[in-house]
């Protein structure tokens, strides 16, 4: 134990004075969190529409009028043929074509039924899709108005209609925030645990002072201790200041236990400190660390489901998933924060975290020799 | 046999094809200077870091301090210091948390860190350098911290890899005073070395080619034995015949 | 000339001996495009949802049934209170209740009006509003064959288009941004960590006392990662097209000269971090900071830039990748040629040659 004393002192000491290091570390959390929410924003709204209206009718023109009353339609441009709303899509300019055939109104009269003609840029999919499906709801309700206004209210109405009564829990004003903020802040923490606990022992390694412990009696679990209690102590300061950025920017205030946020952090940590020592155990130079390092990081952030839905990988991806401690920590910090979750909740996430940290600590203890 | 230090019987490391230390046997008395000596590349390295627990030998047996090299580094590591080819103080440590720090580990006490961190700075010299960071002291300074310090928990044995690398010759000559005063409280002193001038100021020397000892005594009858007036020629004599080159 | 090819071979053994190192350079995209082509999408579908049937009658089975039979909805039958409803929300086992009241079509045939309760987690706000236009869409589609025996007045029917992606997938969005990420990232970070690493050791003044002229030095410390991310880029593209059947629709020429001058920009901003950093951690969390993060947010192909505040969106114009994601868009998806992307690839120009403009200056700087 007093060895282990005496390691810490050292740690903490080497940790505090490298000034750069400790502002980045303490700095990123609050730069980030406060930059990322702003941007990390999927909602789709400002879709462009370039309109062309071969009709220019009472109708044509009360359509398109609908259609840039609504929220999400923005920026519309007018051209007279699709060619040139064709470049529009081409320089970016615009989302969707809208193409209102010559005698549109006279057709829809006279025919009782007529066509319009969307066209999508579709490389971004999921904006596509819910951009046109919001087009498509308007030209309904369009399509309702003039058939109210032709047609007698009694024939009309014979049509049944179902209401959805939509009820949204934990999040009632769909804030994308109270979304983001927490899982950012994962995201966050288990970027500067895994790169400051990797790059820690390889630099021990090449700068040669490793060489000097190894002779020492120190016992390796002392040593791998006294690596990651400092760590450990960083990643409860950064997180508590992305608590603190979340209450008192985004004003979010977490709905179940805080204690218990903590708890599960504190052994989220030692997974993951874990991971990073195995990292460094398999390193040589600084440059290795942070490859191998970057090339995890990446993986796990990607999978973790703070960006995507976990549900809708494939089988395989949910399994990888599985094995990514952050995606535990992610869903139980959503959980906790915005459903109020408790910990019998968060159960099945805890055991992950629990079974991961072992591996990753006793793999990396194991790994970590003294001797050649 | 209570006063062997070391004791080395075919002492032998491989890597893959390569046989880096050739069946070495040898022993080392108690309070004796043992010079290990030898070219780049001649094996010294890779002797001393068996000896000091932190390679593990191909076959051969060896001692240390009356323990065995295979079952019981970790108590070895208990009665050693050692001081790396390698720099191996914290630069971004001051002189006196360096010191601290190793004495730590090693288990003294607060207040023995005290005393003989006060005592190992008086005797350097360097008292009112005691909250200066590692990294602006120079170098023939570090080096002498960095002996001192090794030696701060009193070992049996302390094992010197090319301490004086570097270093310009009166820091040298200051180096082996430090050596002499830790030999004279009892420590052996084990130190490998390419400067032969420093070879001259061991109790007995032996001589490292091409993995193999091919020469252990004492520097004057070394010099007999080769006749020649120098160890330097000594040297000269034995490596002519060596296979490798340096590094 | 001949000891500037010595000093490319140099510069190469360094990046090749080192096969943690080529992971990264390698398994780093390798891994990205997989990820994005197989693994992630930002479509929701397979969401769990629970569906409490009180009326059990012809018209909510038919509705069930089609949500059943939408590849969005993973389904499971349950009554359910609304307690329950919520500690299946708080252990996260669902996404979404679904509740048809008892005389659900008895309602709906008699009153012509009924109602079907939906409750959402919206702890995820997108993935709550996507299932319930999800499910409003299969309603509409039920009430359309309700009626369809009688003929509906006055149709408009809007007949949709999807361009280049019409099977609304996600990879054709991401390749591009990731193509932008990947180049960055070993251009920049690798370059700028390799000439830091060189001034830490002490070896960057053998070199500058060599015969060799400063900035051939500097041009051969990059020529490698330049190599390395051409054959990246050589690597993604194949990748993409047998892989993920995305196929390249303009100039592959093209494609790679535009490549070519946003590696450049990105080793110019390398160069002028590792001019900066004074240690290779620094140059990490430097390039980290700096680049990675920038381009990660505002290049446009994680997050929507048009919905980011004003000052971000200023920002964004200011970043080469934000313009090179636009051209390999418009080029490999599009098939657009030069005469609809010279804008970008002039801007780009511009913001290359500033950087080289400001890597010589401090360069002189350092050397007087």
């Amino acid at each position: 134990m007093r060895t282990l004393r005496f390691l810490l002192q050292k740690e903490f000491k080497q940790i505090l004075r490298s000034r750069s290091l400790l502002i980045s570390i303490l700095m990123m959390p609050i730069i980030q969190l406060t930059l990322m929410p702003l941007a990390a924003n999927y909602e789709v709204k400002n879709i462009a529409v370039a309109v062309v209206d071969h009709d220019h009718s009472s109708y044509s023109r009360k359509l398109i009028d609908k259609i840039f009353a609504s929220k999400y339609f923005s920026g519309g441009s007018y051209t007279t043929s699709y060619s040139a709303a064709g470049k529009l899509i081409e320089q970016n300019k615009a989302d969707i074509i809208l193409e209102i055939p010559h005698g549109f109104e006279d057709n829809l009269i006279r025919d009782d039924h007529e066509q319009i003609f969307l066209a999508v840029n579709a490389i971004n999919g999921t904006k596509a899709g819910i951009g046109s499906g919001y087009l498509g709801a308007i030209v309904a309700d369009f399509n309702n108005d003039i058939r109210q206004q032709w047609v007698h209210a009694s024939r009309f109405s014979d049509a049944p209609a179902i209401d959805i009564v939509p009820a949204n829990w934990y999040n009632p004003f769909m804030s994308y925030f109270l979304f983001m903020v927490p899982g950012l802040i994962v995201s966050l923490l288990t970027g500067l645990g895994v790169f400051s606990a990797s790059l820690n022992i390889v630099k021990e390694k090449e700068i040669g002072t490793i060489e000097q412990i190894n002779v020492t009696p120190i016992r390796k679990y002392h040593f791998i201790l006294g690596k990651l209690i400092p760590y450990w102590v960083l990643g409860m300061t950064v997180f508590t200041i992305g608590m603190l950025v979340s209450r008192f920017v985004y004003g979010i205030v977490p709905l179940g236990s805080i204690p218990m946020l903590y708890g599960f952090l504190s052994v989220y940590l030692v997974t993951l400190l874990g991971a990073g020592l195995l990292i460094s155990t398999y390193s040589d130079t600084q440059q290795q660390a942070v490859s191998l390092a970057f090339f995890f990081m990446l993986i796990f952030n990607m999978i973790s489901g703070v960006f995507t839905s976990i549900d809708s990988m494939p089988e395989w991806g949910k399994v990888m998933s599985y094995f990514s401690p952050m995606s535990h920590f992610a869903a139980v910090m959503r959980m906790v924060v915005l459903k109020g979750s408790t910990f019998h909740d968060i159960m099945p996430h805890f055991l992950a975290i629990v079974l991961l940290g072992i591996v990753f600590n006793t793999w990396a203890i194991l790994n970590y020799r003294k001797t050649t | 046999m209570d006063n062997i230090a070391i004791q080395a019987d075919k002492l032998t490391k491989r890597f893959d094809d390569f046989t880096a230390v050739d069946a070495i046997t040898f022993d080392v008395r108690q309070g004796e200077i043992f010079g290990f000596v030898g070219a780049n590349g001649a094996g010294k390295t890779t002797a001393m870091r068996i000896l000091c627990g932190l390679s593990r030998p191909t076959s051969g047996a060896a001692t240390v301090a009356g323990f065995d090299v295979y079952k019981e580094a970790e108590k070895i590591k208990k009665n050693i210091g050692y001081m790396s080819q390698k720099f191996s103080l914290y630069e971004d440590l001051t002189v006196m948390e360096n010191i601290t720090f190793y004495a730590g580990i090693y288990g003294l006490s607060d207040r023995e860190i005290k005393e003989r961190g006060a005592k190992l700075l008086d005797r350097l010299g360097i008292t009112h350098e005691a909250k200066t960071y590692v990294a602006s002291l120079p170098l023939g300074w570090r080096q002498k911290l960095s002996f001192s310090v090794a030696v701060i928990h009193q070992p049996k044995i302390v094992f010197l890899d090319e301490p004086t690398g570097g270093v310009d010759p009166v820091t040298r000559r200051q180096f082996w005073d430090l050596i002499y005063e830790a030999a004279d409280s009892g420590i052996t002193v084990f130190v490998t070395t390419h400067y032969m001038d420093e070879a001259e100021y061991c109790n007995r020397v032996s001589v490292m080619v091409d993995g193999r000892i091919d020469a252990l005594d004492t520097p004057s009858n070394l010099k007999k034995q080769f006749n020649v007036d120098s160890m330097n020629k000594v040297f000269y004599q034995l490596a002519r015949e060596a296979k490798r080159s340096g590094d | 000339m001949k000891q500037f090819f010595a000093f490319i071979r140099k510069e190469f053994y360094h990046v090749f001996r080192d096969k943690k190192t080529l992971l990264m350079l390698f398994g780093v995209p390798i891994a990205q495009v997989l990820l994005f082509g197989f693994v992630l999408t930002n479509e929701i579908k397979n969401s769990k949802i629970v569906v409490c049937d009180y009326a059990k009658d012809y018209a909510s089975q038919e509705v069930i049934r089609k949500i059943e039979a939408s590849r969005y909805f993973n389904v499971q039958k349950a009554s359910m209170s609304h307690d329950q409803i919520e500690a299946a929300f708080r252990t996260g086992e669902i996404k979404m209740a679904v509740i048809f009241p008892a005389d659900f079509y008895s309602d709906l045939s008699h009153l012509n009006k009924a109602q079907i309760q939906v409750i959402a987690d919206a702890s995820d706000p997108n993935t709550a509003t996507t299932l319930t236009s999800y499910l409003s869409s299969i309603l509409n589609d039920f009430q359309t064959e309700m009626i369809s025996t009688g003929k509906v007045p006055y149709t408009i029917k809007p007949e949709v288009r999807m361009l280049y992606n019409p099977e609304l997938l996600g990879a054709p969005n991401f390749v591009p941004g990731v193509m932008a990420l990947v180049l960055m990232l070993i251009c920049a970070m690798m370059t700028s960590v390799a000439i830091v690493k060189e001034k830490e050791m002490g070896t960057m003044e053998v070199l500058l006392v060599s015969p060799l002229k400063p900035y051939l030095i500097i041009i051969a410390k990059t020529v490698p990662y330049l190599l390395i991310s051409l054959l990246n880029l050589t690597a993604i593209l194949l990748m993409s097209v047998y892989l993920l059947d995305l196929a390249i629709k303009g100039s592959i020429v093209l494609l790679f000269a535009e490549s070519t001058l946003f590696i450049i920009s990105s080793l110019a901003l390398g160069l002028l971090i590792s001019v900066r950093a004074e240690s290779q951690m620094s140059a990490m969390m430097t390039s980290q900071m700096s680049l990675m993060l920038p381009t990660m947010l505002l290049t446009g192909f994680m997050f929507p830039i048009e919905n980011m505040p004003v000052a971000m969106q200023v920002v964004s114009y200011l970043i080469p990748s934000h313009y090179y994601y636009v051209i390999v868009k418009a080029v490999m998806l599009e098939g657009l040629g030069f005469a609809s992307i010279w804008r970008e690839t002039l801007i780009m120009a511009f913001i290359t040659l500033v950087l080289v403009g400001i890597n010589i200056r401090s360069f002189k700087t350092r050397l007087a």
